[in-house]
């Protein structure tokens, strides 16, 4: 894991390591400090000159200065050195997502992305300043200070032989202790909020459903549970302060009591003033920088939580890659599915598509329709390779899809999803998805035959029409519109619209079905669709049923000859009021 | 007009501060809830506080005998005068210890159990909330007195209210004790200090504001994030790839820019407070030394001359005396947020409930001789139960007749939302509602089951008016099934069976089956077992909806209102789920909005709303013979939006 997240350390690798050298030049002042100033106390116990006492100060304040300066320059090199390594990753994040199949995407779903991105980073970003910084200052400082203090006080720093292990041992049980209650605990309250957030959102239901009192008794005994792992943690937890506190109290009464007896009958030269007060100065950094490593361990054991999950995205490897020597040009827009069969995990017991035999001409258009989960737009998001077969071939313009390049294919087939989206911009913006370099009238053109032109001049702003995230500020029908737009720009060979004018009235509907057919006559066209009407007037119709084709024919032969295409049309058009529908539509 | 949002406000950092007096409720509240803890603790943390800053004074007791004996080297003259301060601070150690151990262990449970019970009182009291609040509240901002505003006030409780008490308790302890000894070294101890607070409050002031300036970059990046991924199949299938990746450095660049500025400003805070307080050591040490050497006069309560056993025990004094001073300095950010965050969950908990003056309620009756007779078993047979004011009491049936008369209504004054708006719903009718978003078609719904209060006219409930039926039983008696479907987390079959509580399994797969649901969740991984979480991410729009309508079905309620309940389920299996809801609410009276007018079709009276009002009545055959607005929905010469 460590491996894989230090590759994006890359052009912070000499911030990064610069951090710990200037740590370590001010752990070595800050340790020297209580050093020098020892000497002074003994300078001025022995009754020394004044000027020696202005040379050791202006020695002092000199190195405290190195020392600021140096814990300045490790915090700025630090800062650079961690929020450089949070962006490369969540640069090296967005672009392996950007490279993601369909069925990438689908494995991790959305929020789960966002998520590994947003909280997730940030955590491994604050053990990476740990890392680089406190793991450091920590070890070294105990270090540096043990050394100090078994200089200066001989026998008497015996003592820290007895507490360090102590206090480390008693550290690492409550460590031990905690952590997994905490682990458990911290998914627990996740659940916990989770749940107010269906309460919040469900609001609706559990008043209509009266169940104000089932909830409330279910959150309560949640909520109790929680309260209970959580405060048997925090009190393991709260003897932390009472260890390293008695760890200190027991160094400083040995200090005291051994190092005046060892003054005393030495007569100040095995030991003197100066050195108990280092002493105890340096009995406070050995334990701290203890406290402080632990601390540490605890915030890298829970960032590592996070950076697996990091790991785990930028491992994932894309399961549709570009072919070598990709094909880059497109003969037609013919399409062929021989024997395709699909399923969207290896592990999934049933086909969403089975036995699929199918011949597209170029420039043909052609209606698909089924119930929900008969696999239609798993169908057509073969064609351009958002996933691939499991068995069989599709071929696009004679060559199978998987030869072309990737985005050449995408490019000469425009599909319209069903769950389509349009981003925070201006409509042109949105539009220039389709055609970067789109000219004015190109987007005005494409905009005419979705009919949507119409609906955008009346805007105050027209095409300078700024679209909310989501395309929130547009209805539906228009949404839909713009997307078909938007797919047309692109000048596709083939154009699927996989249930996109679900909100657009029938008048309109049909007012985009004879646009595409009057100026992109060689275009082909695939139409899924709920209602017949959509797809009355296409070339042939396919009829889905569980993944299998039940039938294909026009309008009149499947009328006659299909079941399914017949209860469909039914169960729209009443017999008694299609005489009306018909009478409008001729009129 | 189901989304009337109002934004309270922006979630974190810039939302609005404390109301006054809120710690004063905060800690009479933490009283309430441990009057015997409390005061414990607090003695506790006040006794550690004291006791932690005497100390000094034995340390220079030993050390002006060390210093004035040693040259002698006799451990006898002084040694028994030694072992005794030393074991006084022993003792003084221990009484330390055990006064700190027992405070944290307190505070520890307090601090859970307070959160614990603030969280259950706000719940509580948000689910006896309207839902008028729900619909005028950002979603987000009341999950954040959740998440956000609880770990203010857990971060208030345990941390900074018992530091503040004790750093500035020791801080008063060793002032006297620092004065006690020595005034001069005390007044540049307190000139020192004050420097260093200035500096902390620039170096602290800069950071804050940086660190409000990367929250900001944050939001943006996250909501681009969040904005791309969801459109990720899009940016896929417009080979957007390159240019999203483009987009999205510049805004990461952003964030790195002001997330560097912020954590410099951060990072360097704890170097420069610790080195500051380096010099300041040599300077009490220089000025010190020098006093001794000069033999300048003391002036101390103490009436001692200064020696080396004022001046060690002081250095160290004086670490403690500015190191305490910045705690409490760096405390006081996380006391303002964390008031703030407790006086929002005060208003939450102050919100005014829903208020129900019903009295009619809903009971079991079995028919005796053609009477209504209450009991307390299941008999299938519901009656309202009408107590009148001169002390009888009558049994209605319950029936399912739904009369509006004369209704108006609106959400804010003066943008009237319904106008004169009457319907009769006969048991066992269908009644359907067409008209454009915001004609007011959800409205109405909302009012039947009370949701929203009438503003004039009646609505009556098998010929009570409404407002004498209490809320519960009211609502007990409509079953909802909404367009925007709210699965809970747990099994597909917990799910259903939230529709009623005491259902068993069978009832639950027959109300799937009812449901035309009962097919895909047997081919579901685990079938009903299947556990759903994030409302049913795993399920597609439609699937949903089927759950939900089982769950409405398993309720079993003699009104039914589906709003745009089938939007997302195709035509064929609609026309399975109708079959099924047709047989349910036999002799049964059904409210139906739908987009679809296939789906109101059979109903046996249609009405079309518009701004508020209803513009045509009738079957299907009447108002496509009257040629009106419906006829001209219906032929599709108008789209609905």
């Amino acid at each position: 894991m460590i491996k894989e997240l230090s590759k994006s350390v890359r052009e912070y690798k000499k911030a990064s390591i610069l951090t710990p050298i200037f740590v370590t030049l001010e752990v070595i002042m800050e340790c020297i400090i209580p050093y020098i100033t020892a000497e002074l106390v003994n300078e001025i116990q022995g009754g020394c000159e004044f000027m020696t006492i202005v040379y050791y100060g202006l020695v002092l304040v000199g190195m405290a200065f190195l020392s600021l300066l140096f814990g300045v320059l490790s915090g700025v090199v630090c800062a650079t050195a961690s929020c450089g390594f949070a962006k490369n990753l969540r640069h090296d994040m967005f672009e392996r997502v950007q490279n993601f199949s369909f069925e990438n995407i689908d494995k991790f779903q959305t929020s789960s992305l966002v998520t590994r991105m947003t909280t997730d980073v940030t955590n491994v970003q604050m053990a990476y300043m740990m890392i680089i910084r406190i793991a450091v200052r920590a070890p070294l400082m105990f270090v540096f200070s043990v050394v100090m203090a078994a200089l200066m006080g001989g026998m008497v720093s015996v003592i820290f032989a007895v507490v360090i292990p102590i206090l480390a041992f008693v550290l690492f049980l409550i460590i031990r202790k905690a952590m997994p209650i905490f682990r458990k605990v911290f998914k627990k309250y996740d659940n916990l909020n989770n749940s107010v957030q269906e309460n919040v959102k469900g609001m609706r239901v559990v008043k209509s459903f009266v169940r104000e009192d089932y909830e409330k008794q279910k959150f309560k005994t949640a909520a109790r549970d929680i309260c209970g792992d959580f405060t048997r943690a925090e009190r393991i937890l709260a003897f932390n302060g009472p260890v390293m506190q008695f760890c200190l109290y027991a160094v400083m009464i040995f200090v005291l009591s051994f190092g005046s007896y060892t003054i005393i009958t030495s007569t100040g030269s095995a030991m003197n003033v100066g050195q108990i007060s280092a002493m105890l100065n340096y009995s406070f950094m050995i334990l701290s920088s203890l406290m402080m490593l632990s601390m540490v361990f605890v915030m890298i054991t829970m960032a590592s939580e996070s950076g697996k999950r990091i790991v785990e995205v930028l491992n994932e490897k894309s399961t549709i890659d570009n072919p070598e020597n990709p094909i880059t040009e497109i003969a037609d827009g013919s399409i062929r599915f021989s024997g395709v069969k699909f399923k969207y995990s290896e592990k999934a017991e049933r086909y969403a598509l089975e036995n699929i035999d199918l011949s597209i001409k170029s420039g043909e258009t052609i209606g698909i329709v089924g119930g929900t989960g008969s696999s239609k737009s798993t169908l057509i998001q073969l064609i351009c390779r958002l996933y691939d077969v499991s068995e069989g071939s599709v071929c696009v313009g004679g060559k199978n899809v998987r030869e072309y390049d990737v985005e050449t294919l995408r490019n000469a087939v425009a599909v319209v999803l069903q769950k389509n989206i349009l981003f925070s911009g201006t409509i042109k913006e949105n539009l220039r998805w389709g055609n970067e370099n789109a000219t004015d009238e190109e987007m005005i053109e494409a905009c005419k035959m979705a009919a949507a032109d119409e609906f955008i001049s009346s805007f105050p702003d027209g095409y300078d029409t700024y679209i909310e995230q989501g395309g929130a500020n547009v209805s539906g029908g228009q949404k839909q519109r713009l997307c078909i737009a938007r797919a047309l720009l692109k000048k596709p060979k083939i154009l699927v619209l996989d249930d996109s004018t679900s909100a657009v009235d029938t008048h309109t509907d049909k007012l985009i079905r004879d646009g595409l057919k009057k100026y992109a006559p060689d275009t082909t066209k695939i139409i899924i669709a709920q209602r017949t009407g959509s797809v009355e007037d296409a070339d042939r119709i396919i009829v889905l049923d569980g993944g299998k084709i039940d039938a294909v024919g026009t309008n009149d032969e499947l009328l006659k000859n299909n079941a399914i295409y017949r209860e469909i049309y039914t169960s729209q058009n009443k017999k008694n009021t299609d005489d009306a529908v018909k009478a409008v539509e001729n009129a | 007009m189901r989304n009337v949002k109002i934004s309270t406000g922006e979630k974190g950092n810039g939302r609005a501060p404390a109301k006054k007096g809120t710690l004063k409720r905060v800690i009479k509240l933490m009283f309430a809830f441990y009057p015997v803890m409390l005061p414990i603790a607090v003695a506790c943390i006040l006794f550690n506080a004291v006791i932690s800053s005497i100390p000094a004074i034995f340390m220079q007791n030993i050390i002006d005998l060390i210093d004035s004996s040693y040259k002698a080297g006799d451990w006898s003259a002084v040694g028994g005068r030694i072992s005794e301060m030393v074991l006084i601070l022993g003792g003084l150690y221990v009484l330390s210890l055990a006064s700190g151990i027992v405070y944290q262990q307190l505070l520890a449970i307090m601090t859970q159990g307070t959160l614990q019970k603030m969280r259950e009182k706000m719940f509580d009291g948000m689910q006896n909330l309207p839902i008028k609040y729900f619909d005028t509240h950002n979603h987000g901002d009341i999950m954040s007195y959740y998440t956000n505003d609880i770990d203010a006030l857990r971060q208030l409780i345990s941390q900074s209210i018992p530091q503040i008490l004790i750093s500035g308790l020791i801080v008063i302890t060793i002032f006297c004790i620092m004065i006690y000894y020595c005034l001069w070294l005390t007044l540049i101890a307190v000139a020192c200090t004050v420097i260093m607070l200035f500096v902390t409050r620039f170096v602290g002031g800069n950071s804050s504001k940086y660190f409000r300036r990367q929250q900001a970059a944050i939001g943006k990046t996250e909501g681009y994030i969040e904005e791309m991924m969801n459109g990720q199949k899009v940016v896929k299938v417009f080979c957007h790839e390159q240019a999203a990746i483009a987009d999205f450095d510049r805004i990461n660049g952003e964030l790195f820019d002001e997330s560097r500025r912020a954590n410099k400003f951060g990072n360097m805070l704890g170097p420069i407070l610790n080195n500051i307080g380096n010099i300041f050591y040599v300077i009490i040490a220089v000025s010190g030394g020098a006093m001794l050497l000069l033999g300048a006069p003391n002036v101390a309560i103490c009436m001692l001359p200064l020696s080396i056993g004022i001046i060690v025990p002081f250095l160290n004094m004086t670490k403690q005396f500015s190191g305490n001073i910045n705690q409490v300095s760096m405390q006081v950010n996380s006391v303002v947020m964390g008031l703030a965050g407790a006086s929002r969950m005060f208003e939450l908990v102050d919100e005014n409930p829903e208020t129900d003056d019903g009295y009619v309620t809903l009971v079991n009756v079995k028919e005796i001789d053609g009477e209504l007779v209450e009991c307390v078993e299941h008999t299938g047979i519901w009656a309202w139960k009408h107590p009148h004011g001169d002390g009888t009491v009558t049994y209605t049936k319950l029936a399912g007749d739904v009369v509006l008369s004369e209704v108006d209504f609106e959400y804010e004054p003066n943008k009237p939302v319904l106008r004169d708006v009457s319907i009769y719903a006969k048991p066992g009718q269908k009644v359907a509602f067409v008209g454009a978003t915001g004609a007011g078609k959800t409205t109405i719904t909302n009012l039947i089951n009370r949701f929203y209060d009438i503003a004039d006219g009646k609505i009556r409930y098998d010929g009570i008016n409404i407002n004498k039926i209490k809320k519960a039983d009211l609502r007990r008696s409509l079953g909802i099934v909404l367009q925007d479907v709210n699965l809970f987390t747990g099994t597909v079959m917990d799910n259903i069976r939230y529709g009623k509580l005491d259902a068993t399994d069978e009832e639950c797969i027959a109300a799937a089956k009812l449901a035309g649901a009962d097919d895909f969740i047997t081919r579901l991984p685990d079938g009903y077992n299947t556990l759903l979480t994030s409302n049913g991410a795993n399920l597609s729009q439609g699937q949903r909806q089927l759950v939900s309508i089982a769950r409405a079905a398993v309720a079993d309620p003699p009104v039914m209102i589906l709003d745009e309940a089938t939007s997302s389920i195709d035509t064929r299996t609609e026309a399975i789920v109708s079959r099924g809801m047709d047989a349910l609410m036999q002799g049964r009276t059904v409210f139906v909005i739908a987009h679809r007018l296939s789906t109101v079709r059979n109903s046996d009276v249609i009405i079309v709303l518009d701004h508020g009002k209803i513009i045509e009545r009738g079957n299907h055959e009447k108002l496509i013979a009257d040629k009106g607005q419906y006829y001209k929905l219906y032929t599709g010469a108008f789209e609905l939006s």
